[in-house]
């Protein structure tokens, strides 16, 4: 007799929680950063997959059955929050974030313009303090933007990928990270110095 | 030709397609604009460099949440158990 060992490839939703709870909310905490909507999706993928456990093939391991499920959600989420700032105009200069540019030429504006980081080297990067402030920067953005950033860095899916799971065109994904990437930026030059 | 030149002196443009390069990649024509805009503009040159750099800190700090040990409740857990429970028993 087999104990029920996690890569069972049949389901034992009777020690889901004890063999998997913590690895969906660890897996959902890194790509939503709130606790108490990653619990609640968590558990909404146990009860969802409990309903759809007929549809369960035994091709993938439990873990990876359930961790689709929840992926689904987190996406479903995404777009939720996003909601409303889905169309993203390329031609539209940005309303909300500051322009980082002079609007006839396009050069940096003098307030915004990179300067180094830190005493000329750029190796005071790897450092406790400015992964915390580039968390805060990053929890700044908009959730759109943050989702982009999130699944493109995370789980490197392709930019087709996240076109469609986010509803957005590849002309307003490159729109997005270029501008996530300079709010990112300036917000860690105005904080790190 | 003008439409070169006036890439030569834009940053917005060429701060795009760095992001564009970085994470996807350029047609010929972009590829040629953002190196001549890049050999004369000292400070979109930093920004690749800083860009690059987030790049590399958000992989990392994706990669290592494990460092501040994240687990669920264990009433949480209790409860979720229930819930399951409940379910099955309903079958």
């Amino acid at each position: 007799m087999t104990e029920s060992a996690p890569d069972t490839r049949q389901l034992d939703p009777h020690n889901w929680v004890k063999h998997y709870a913590d690895y969906l909310y660890l897996y959902t905490i890194t790509r939503i950063k709130d606790e108490e909507q990653a619990r609640d999706l968590v558990q909404e993928t146990f009860l969802s997959a409990l309903e759809g456990m007929e549809r369960f093939a035994g091709k993938s391991s439990e873990r990876t059955w359930l961790t689709a499920i929840l992926k689904n959600k987190i996406i479903d989420t995404y777009r939720k929050r996003s909601s409303g700032l889905k169309i993203v105009d390329v031609n539209e200069p940005e309303s909300t974030a500051p322009d980082f540019f002079e609007a006839d030429n396009g050069h940096w504006k003098k307030e915004y313009a990179p300067v180094s980081f830190s005493m000329g080297s750029e190796e005071g990067l790897y450092n406790k303090e400015f992964n915390q402030i580039l968390q805060k920067c990053m929890q700044k953005l908009p959730a759109l933007w943050m989702a982009v950033f999130t699944m493109k860095h995370l789980d490197d899916a392709t930019t087709n990928n996240i076109c469609d799971e986010l509803k957005i065109t590849a002309s307003n994904f490159w729109v997005i990270i270029h501008r996530a990437k300079l709010n990112l930026r300036a917000c860690l030059q105005k904080n790190w110095i | 030709m003008s439409n070169l030149k006036s890439m030569i002196y834009n940053c917005r443009q060429a701060t795009f397609l760095i992001e564009k390069r970085m994470l996807g990649s350029l047609t010929f024509r972009e590829r040629i604009e953002l190196r001549i805009h890049l050999t004369g503009c000292d400070v979109c040159t930093l920004y690749v460099k800083q860009s690059q750099k987030i790049n590399e800190m958000i992989k990392q700090l994706f990669k290592k949440p494990e460092n501040n040990k994240v687990t669920l409740e264990d009433e949480f857990k209790e409860a979720m158990q229930q819930k399951i429970q409940r379910e099955l028993n309903k079958n």
